[in-house]
């Protein structure tokens, strides 16, 4: 029992963890690409990574905060707009070819040991170096919380029975929350929406009742601006692809020729698409880097494709899908290294392996995924397609 | 030709039967021949794959409000010729002599969105319905200048609410008339081969164009659909819309086609009524073949007497030709 609530805490943690809502507001933007527009961006890392350097070095070298956010933006949108003029009037092929090279430019270029004074090399920028401006906007005051003052302890000492009773109602909460969202009927009514609400509060009360997560009031503050954050982005992207612009953006992932021949300028609507997921993707990048360092090893490849796996995992095309994928993918694979830690012994599997096998199960999972549920969880299946 | 201009008939309904064929009686049935009136003047649009010459048309003239059609057989270029005009291909004379004009507007550089936004709408061989989008999405994407329709607006409702239901009750108002109401709600992929190029014709008709090209509207279509496909593109005529179209089916060109021009080989060959334009040697030749008013499925054809007689002329045919080389 004590280990199940070890391995459940520790997925609570990484599920409410900075980078977690970072890698959310990054599939966000990978999102209006790939789910909305059709658009197969492969390198979304750099739109982070780029994100980060703006933010990082213009307050490492000494420039305000706001316009540390405005150089990550502004290099983000930059780098999008030379991506894009010369690829999006190709077939998308062209567009993943060249961001996923552009990615790694980005990343070789951010640890060259010429600009070491700026992006501090293949070493990074640590983040005291930075993060002191963000920290002192802080109103949370000092000392370490738990968010909600009482816990499943106080409740018959922390009986084995209030665990499992209040696991089985953390379950069966989360898929009614997805059931209500899969069926597309959430904005529909003012009471729907508030009823969808009203199970989302009490599902987080209910985990933060499971697994109390004590933390420094400066990592609540990171978190708290992080998710914050998180829920302002996906109700951007509502207001968005509701309008007649979303739907043009998903009349090109149809058919681009069919949206020429109605008078639509094609290629500016999907610079726009590319340009504001990659604005997404560099505010992404800034909250990644909030709570660690910059670092372009840890903003690479491999970001760009645990990016996708979320977006696949939540479900393309879907408001929520990129914000439950990303909890779900970092929550899980997290729970299956644990898992593995726990009850694998040493000699079969070392602590080191347990990691490797965590991603192994990751990258098994999104095959299958894509094999078997290729609209994700809370993906519409007439809606879905792959033909990019 | 000025004085021709002033006639009333040119520019105003041409619901009247009698007044088209006076129309067009006025017309040299000569391919290249000069209109009265044109929408569209094409010169000299040569488009090359390779060393294949794929589409060659010196001249071409489009009369306002007629249903003109384009056939020929298959690989003249008829297709490439609508994207050509369309703006979805770019001509190999491009900047080389290669003009039209739609309109009065020259479309020389034009991308094929302006050309649509022009009042130049096309359709599809192979129907473009935008098949994981509703009906009714499909429609709408047709409406042209909406306020939502730009990024920063885009986010606030208010500033397109209005014309959003405007726009939804002119596409209300054009499926109930191409019976595809009670499919408002489905997913286009749902509809059937016909059904789906009636959606198109329709989403075509959002953008109030001023001529609408229709590239084989009715191949695949059952016959009774065929019918009130023909009564839709009659019905736009009489509206004063300018009909351009690609027909294989030689009943259809003959029934609703005010006018046809023929190309082969990349190359307008003929023009003329429909009637004149059949019976030209340079057409059956080309495209029709001696036996075109022949019904094939007709069982007198299977006996073998008549058989032995078709298979005699093809002989003779071919032994003309080699003796021609």
């Amino acid at each position: 029992m004590d280990n199940i609530q070890y391995i459940l805490n520790g997925m609570v943690r990484e599920a409410l963890s900075p980078q977690t809502a970072a890698v959310a507001i990054a599939v966000i933007g990978l999102n209006i690409h790939f789910g909305f527009t059709g658009l197969l961006n492969m390198g979304q890392s750099a739109f982070m990574l780029l994100g980060a350097y703006g933010f990082a070095i213009s307050i490492w070298h000494g420039l305000p905060m706001i316009l540390g956010i405005l150089f990550g933006f502004g290099a983000a949108f930059i780098f999008a707009l030379i991506l894009g003029a010369p690829t999006l009037k190709l077939r998308g092929d062209y567009l993943a070819i060249v961001t996923i090279s552009a990615a790694e430019i980005i990343r070789y270029v951010g640890r060259s040991a010429l600009l070491v004074d700026f992006t501090g090399s293949a070493q990074g920028i640590p983040g005291s170096k930075y993060t002191t401006a963000f920290d002192n906007l802080s109103f949370f005051g000092n000392g370490s919380f738990t968010l909600i003052p009482f816990n499943y302890r106080d409740v018959a000492d922390g009986a084995a029975w209030v665990r499992v009773i209040g696991w089985i109602l953390v379950v069966a909460v989360i898929t009614l929350i997805v059931l209500r969202l899969r069926r597309g009927g959430a904005f529909e009514g003012i009471a729907q929406a508030a009823l969808t609400a009203l199970m989302f509060v009490v599902g987080i009360f209910l985990i933060f009742f499971l697994f109390p997560v004590p933390y420094l009031s400066s990592e609540w503050w990171v978190r708290f601006v992080a998710w914050a954050l998180v829920f302002a982005c996906t109700a951007v992207v509502f207001l968005l692809v509701r309008s007649p612009w979303g739907r043009a953006l998903r009349g090109i992932r149809e058919d681009e020729d069919a949206i020429r021949s109605l008078g639509k300028n094609v290629f500016a609507i999907k610079m726009q698409a590319l340009v504001i997921g990659g604005l997404f993707g560099a505010l992404g990048g800034m909250v990644y880097v909030l709570s660690s360092s910059v670092q372009p090893d840890s903003m690479g490849r491999s970001l760009t494709f645990f990016c996708y796996t979320a977006l696949l995992l939540g479900g393309a095309a879907t408001i929520f899908g990129p914000v439950l994928g990303s909890v779900l993918f970092f929550a899980g694979r997290i729970g299956i290294k644990y898992i593995a830690a726990t009850y694998v012994p040493d000699s079969v599997m070392s602590g080191q392996q347990t990691e490797q096998f965590s991603y192994i199960v990751v990258g098994v999972a999104l095959m299958l995924l894509v094999i078997f549920r290729p609209q994700g969880i809370l993906g519409n299946k007439r809606e879905l397609r792959f033909n990019v | 030709m000025s004085d021709q201009m002033a006639q009333p008939t040119a520019a105003s309904g041409m619901a009247d039967p009698a007044a088209r064929r006076a129309l067009t009686g006025g017309f040299a049935p000569e391919p290249g021949s000069a209109k009265p009136d044109p929408i569209l003047v094409v010169d000299n649009i040569v488009r090359q794959f390779g060393g294949m010459t794929a589409v060659d048309v010196g001249h071409l003239e489009v009369q306002r409000g007629l249903i003109t059609a384009l056939i020929g057989p298959n690989g003249a270029g008829k297709t490439t010729f609508f994207n050509l005009i369309t703006g979805f291909d770019r001509p190999t004379t491009a900047g080389k002599g290669a003009h039209w004009a739609f309109d009065g507007r020259t479309l020389d550089k034009t991308s094929a969105s302006s050309v649509a936004r022009a009042g130049m709408v096309r359709t599809f061989q192979l129907t473009k319905a935008l098949s994981a989008m509703t009906v009714i999405e499909n429609m709408m994407l047709g409406a042209q200048d909406q306020a939502g329709e730009n990024l920063f607006k885009s986010m606030f409702r208010g500033t397109w609410a209005k014309q959003e239901r405007e726009i939804e009750a002119k596409a209300d108002e054009l499926l109930g008339r191409f019976k595809l109401y009670e499919k408002k709600h489905d997913y286009a992929g749902s509809l059937s081969g016909g059904q789906r190029k009636l959606l198109e014709m329709a989403r075509a008709l959002m953008s109030d164009p001023k001529m609408i090209m229709l590239d084989e509207p009715m191949a695949g279509v059952n016959p009774a659909l065929t019918q009130s496909l023909l009564g839709h593109v009659q019905s736009l005529r009489d509206e004063g819309m300018t009909v351009l179209f690609v027909e294989h089916d030689m009943h259809v060109v003959r029934h609703i086609s005010d006018w046809v021009a023929v190309m082969a080989e990349g190359k307008l060959v003929a023009e003329g009524p429909a009637d004149t334009v059949m019976s030209d040697q340079a057409v059956i030749d080309a495209y029709l073949g001696a036996h075109h008013d022949t019904d094939l499925g007709d069982d007198a054809l299977l006996t073998d007497e008549a058989i032995e007689e078709l298979e005699e002329e093809v002989a003779a045919e071919r032994e003309a030709e080699e003796e021609t080389k």
